[in-house]
Order: structure tokens, then sequence, then C-alpha cells
């Protein structure tokens, strides 16, 4: 069999580029369209500062908490409060707050900054967290989301995911494609991967260290793994036809894949060293975007199997079939929630396109997005929200809603398509 | 390569998160290989002198405006990939030429519209060239002569948001080598 494709791009060169100016003009831009039902009152005092910070640790600390939706922002004034002084519980919670974040920012002799920074609860009048980071001018923006995560877990019992990163594709021009990674606020964002072909299915791996995702390069679908730290990257499905859908192992020692090479395209599993090739579905049918439950017990799956496509699980090894979704008849793109007991997918009904998550014990399911053309969910790593692309005026942007529907937001870029966003996992 | 390496490093400890950049060269076209030049034919026979004027050379109907070969674009329902009837004349076209000039060769590109998910959309442009493939291949063309390809949604032709781009993309073309 001859191959169609471009032969000359097999003989592709590798470089890396300085990348560093143009980062800031890709920051994604935030947009609240959904708040919760019960929003906790707090306050975020104006951090003292002592030298100038090259990040406002409080303002990223504010607008963390408030995206959340989780909470309301009570207006501390412009006055800083000192991160020391006595507080005045009685006034803050006349004011409406019940709870209150001090801090400050002093920079060090050596260039480093000490962070300090208070919660209290002004009902209990008690403190409850208190802490102080050393910290390198790079990394005031990832203490931010540190200790915005602590806020978060201490007021809402969830553990917080400021300080988790996302990665997701930016089509730049028509000929212009960009794997990049970010902040979860779409701050800090950095390009991963620059290519003049599509970019599609960036996937975590489950220790956050490397992405495995699809790429055009050579004119054809092939998957590819990428260690983030070194940009080191190699082909690990690289056969006949197409190469597609990856997806990770809990043990990262192998991904699920969907190749054409005897047909229609199935899923097989493969090593990440490129060994180790099994055939795990046999339908005839299309199984696609398989992802494993974190638990590691099924693959789930889209197949048109039924006639349309709808979800699927099975064994790892590809056995005990079971169809999952029953409603509407176009169901793709499942994840597993971190507890094993959700899957959120996209649906359509009506001729919309939304994101909906079912319980798996009682099949109930709800449509979670104002969104109609939703694309590629991916649960937070806490299971409370999901990342999802969608379209709002004719341009591809990301948007998170929580679990519950209630909770919405829109991250957009300056420009381009912004699309198959992934939420990584937590990191240390 | 030792400067890049450095520079991956360095660009390592400068992030954050520790995120490197690869930047895919532009492709450098092939190295184009000259074909030896064809023998010398033999000497042709002298022409029958009862002929008065040369043969008429066949034309390729491939190349022939007004033939059914010159429609290459097979058009699909939304997450359907059977072949409609009314592109049914313009397949079986192609197949019988297909069987009769087994040197031609063509790849089917498989296009998905864009809505719903990208892989299953390249699976579904994949299920679709697949579809003309193999009614070429009832028709008499030979598996050697055809070869698939799925761009699923990523190479839209009509790029609006609507109906009337959409129905455009969800498409097979075939195109010959």
């Amino acid at each position: 069999m001859f191959r169609p494709t471009r032969r000359i791009a097999r003989s592709l060169a590798f470089a890396v580029a300085l990348l560093v100016a143009g980062a800031a003009a890709a920051q994604l831009r935030v947009e609240i369209t959904g708040v919760g039902s019960n929003q906790f009152p707090i306050a975020i005092a104006k951090f003292q500062r002592d030298g100038q910070a090259p990040q406002e640790v409080d303002a990223i600390i504010r607008a963390n908490l408030q995206r959340s939706g989780l909470f309301r922002l009570i207006d501390t004034g412009s006055a800083a409060l000192p991160e020391n002084a006595t507080v005045a519980h009685a006034e803050w919670k006349s004011r409406g707050a019940d709870a209150l974040v001090v801090g400050s920012i002093a920079r060090l002799a050596d260039g480093r900054f000490d962070i300090r920074y208070r919660l209290y609860d002004t009902v209990k009048q008690v403190q409850l967290d208190g802490l102080s980071y050393v910290s390198t001018a790079n990394d005031l923006r990832l203490n931010a989301h540190r200790i915005s995560d602590r806020i978060y877990e201490k007021l809402t019992g969830d553990r917080g995911v400021f300080a988790t990163r996302i990665a997701y594709v930016v089509q730049l021009g028509r000929n212009q494609y960009e794997l990049q990674v970010a902040d979860a606020d779409g701050g800090n964002a950095q390009p991963a991967l620059r290519s003049r072909e599509p970019i599609i299915s960036p996937a975590w791996s489950f220790d956050g260290t490397r992405l495995a995702y699809v790429s055009f390069e050579t004119g054809k679908p092939v998957v590819y793994v990428h260690t983030l730290a070194t940009g080191e990257r190699r082909a690990v499905a690289n056969f006949r036809g197409s190469n597609s859908a990856p997806a990770w192992s809990p043990d990262g020692k192998t991904l699920a894949v969907v190749l054409t090479r005897d047909g229609i395209s199935q899923i097989y599993s493969i090593g990440v060293d490129g060994g180790n090739l099994r055939r795990l579905t046999n339908s005839g049918a299309i199984d696609t975007e398989p992802t494993f439950s974190p638990d590691g017990r099924y693959i789930y799956f889209t197949s048109d199997r039924g006639g349309g496509p709808q979800i699927y699980r099975m064994s790892p090894t590809g056995t005990d079939v079971q169809r999952v979704t029953f409603n509407g008849d176009y169901n793709v793109s499942p994840r597993v929630s971190p507890d094993g007991r959700q899957i959120a997918y996209v649906g359509r009904r009506d001729g919309r396109f939304q994101v909906h998550v079912m319980e798996l014990a009682t099949g109930q399911e709800l449509a979670v997005t104002d969104t109609v053309m939703d694309e590629s969910p991916s649960f937070a790593p806490n299971g409370r929200l999901l990342l999802y692309a969608t379209e709002v005026n004719g341009r591809g942007i990301l948007a998170s809603a929580s679990t519950d529907g209630r909770v919405r937001t829109r991250l957009s870029g300056p420009s381009g398509d912004v699309r198959e966003p992934t939420w990584g996992p937590f990191t240390k | 390569m030792q400067n890049a390496r450095i520079l991956t490093l360095g660009l390592a400890a400068l992030f954050v998160a520790g995120c490197a950049t690869t930047q895919l060269e532009e492709p450098k076209p092939a190295p184009v290989t000259e074909k030896a030049a064809p023998p010398p034919a033999p000497a042709p026979a002298p022409a029958p002198v009862t002929r008065a004027e040369p043969a008429p050379q066949p034309i390729d109907p491939l190349n022939d405006p007004k033939s059914p070969l010159a429609k290459r674009e097979v058009f699909f329902d939304f997450d359907k990939f059977d072949i409609k009837p009314e592109y049914a004349g313009l397949v079986e076209a192609h197949g019988r030429y297909l069987a009769s000039r087994k040197d031609r060769r063509v790849v089917i590109e498989g296009n998905a519209d864009e809505r719903g998910s990208r892989e299953y959309n390249l699976a579904l442009g994949q299920k679709r060239a697949d579809a003309v493939r193999s009614r070429l291949q009832i028709l008499g063309a030979s598996a050697a002569q055809i070869e698939t390809i799925s761009y699923g949604e990523e190479r839209p032709r009509c790029q609006q948001h609507n109906e009337d781009c959409w129905w455009q993309n969800r498409r097979a073309d075939i195109v010959y080598k």
C-alpha cells in the first residue's frame, strides 16, 4: 500500500526556540457567568508591601476565590492591613465578612520575597491558618495559588485546584497551532509545541510531567509523548493509517490509543516506549476516545456500535463491555471523575451539544453548561469543576462549569481559537 | 544540537513549572530524485502507406471536464457515512474508471463538520472515506489503487459556523495521484 501523505514531512527536524516574549500576550481573560447558590462572604485585605513585587499576590488570591463561584468578596478599602495586626473580628463581621485574609510581602536582601498570610474566622474569632513562604520572583504566582488553595480547603473542606495546570491547543492562524500549558486561571501560559499542522487530544500523565497528544505534523495523525520539563518528545504510535486519542493508564506505563492500521478505528494499548501493542476492541464499528478511570478498573470510550455514538466501558484488557449512556442519540468524549462516581461527556440534545454529568450509580444526567457547541470536558483534580471548549460569537474559547452546573466561567484569549483543554493533576 | 540542548535546559529553569517549547520547523521539501530518462523507444515501424491520417489519440476521460469523472466530491449527512443515491453515479464512474486503468491511484480523503468531538469526527471521516473505497472496490478497483485518510474536522473547506458551511465539510474527496 503506498502512502498518500507528505513524505517530505518525515524529514522534519526539531528545533527549540526561545518563546518567553509573547507569552504574556497569550494570557486568557476570565469572565464569570454563574455563581454558587451559597457564596461564602470573605474579605481579603490588601497585602502590606515592603519593596516592589512583580506579582500582586493578594489580587491573584481574590481573583481565584471569586472565579471559583463559591466566595463573595467583601470590600476592604484601599488601605493595607498589616499581617500581624490585631483583628477587629466584630467589625469585619458587621461588614458582612465571615472570614478575613491579611498578609504581607517583603523583599529580602537576596532578591527573594517573604510572603506571610493569615486566615481568620470572624464569627468564631479564631485564626484558621497562618503561613509564610520564601519565594523567588518567578514563584510568586504559584505561591499566590497555593495560598488560595489553603483558604479554599479551610473554608470549603475540598482541596483547591488553583495551583494546578491546564493544557490546551490554540489555533492562531491557518497554519499556526500551539499546544500551551498554563496555570488553572489561564495565567502564565507557555507554549509547549508550535506546529504548522493541527494538534489535538492532549492528555496529561497522572503524575503531570508528560503530555501525550496527536500531531498532524507529518501529514497524518501520529501519537506523541512529550516531557514538559525538557521538551523531549517521541512518536509512540505511528502505524499505517491514523493514530489518535491517547489516554494514560494510571501507572503511566501504557497508553490506550485509537488506530486504523487494521481497518476501522479501534482501541489498542501500547507501551509508552512504543512496544507491546495489543488490540482491545474488535467491534467493526467506531471505537474511540478511550479514557481510564483513575482506579484503573475501566476504560470508558465512545462507540457507534449501537448505530450512533454512545459511551461504553470495558476492562483494561478489553473484556466485559457495558453500555453506559442511553439518553439521546449522540454522546461522546467521556471523562471519569477523580472519585470514579461520575462521568462527564458531551451529549447532543435538540441540536445542542452540551457537557453533561452522569451519576454512575443512578444513571441520572445533568447538562451543566449554558453553551451549545461544547467539546472536550475534563474534570478538575478535586472533581468540583469541569473545563471544556465551546464556541461563543464564532470563536473557540475555554469555559468551566461546576459539576452541579451552578458556577460558570469563560476564559478567552486575545486572538485565535482555543480548544482541546485538559485539566492536569494535583502537583506536589 | 549541543546549543539547542543547552537552550532547552536553560529555558526549563526559567519557567515556574519547567516547560520548554518545541518548535517544529517548516517541512523541507524532500530531495527530488531525478528519474532516469526512459530508454529510447524502438524506432517506430513505418506507417502503413494506406493510412492517410494519424490515428486520433484517445482522450483520458479524467481530464475531460464534461466527464462524470470531473466530479470528485461525495457529501454526507450529519453523523452519517452512507453514500446517498445522488452520489452513487459519481462513485460508480470512478470505480469503473479505476477498474479499467489499473495504473491509476487515488486517495480518498474523509472530512467532517466541526460539531461534536474531534476524535469522533476523525473516526467518522475515516468511515466516510472507507465507505467510498469499498464502493469503488465493488466496481472493480483494486485495494492497491486506493488509500484512505481522514482529516476529521481539522481541514474545513468552509470556516463559518452554520449549516451553509457544515454540509460542505461533511465530505469525502477522491484525489487522483
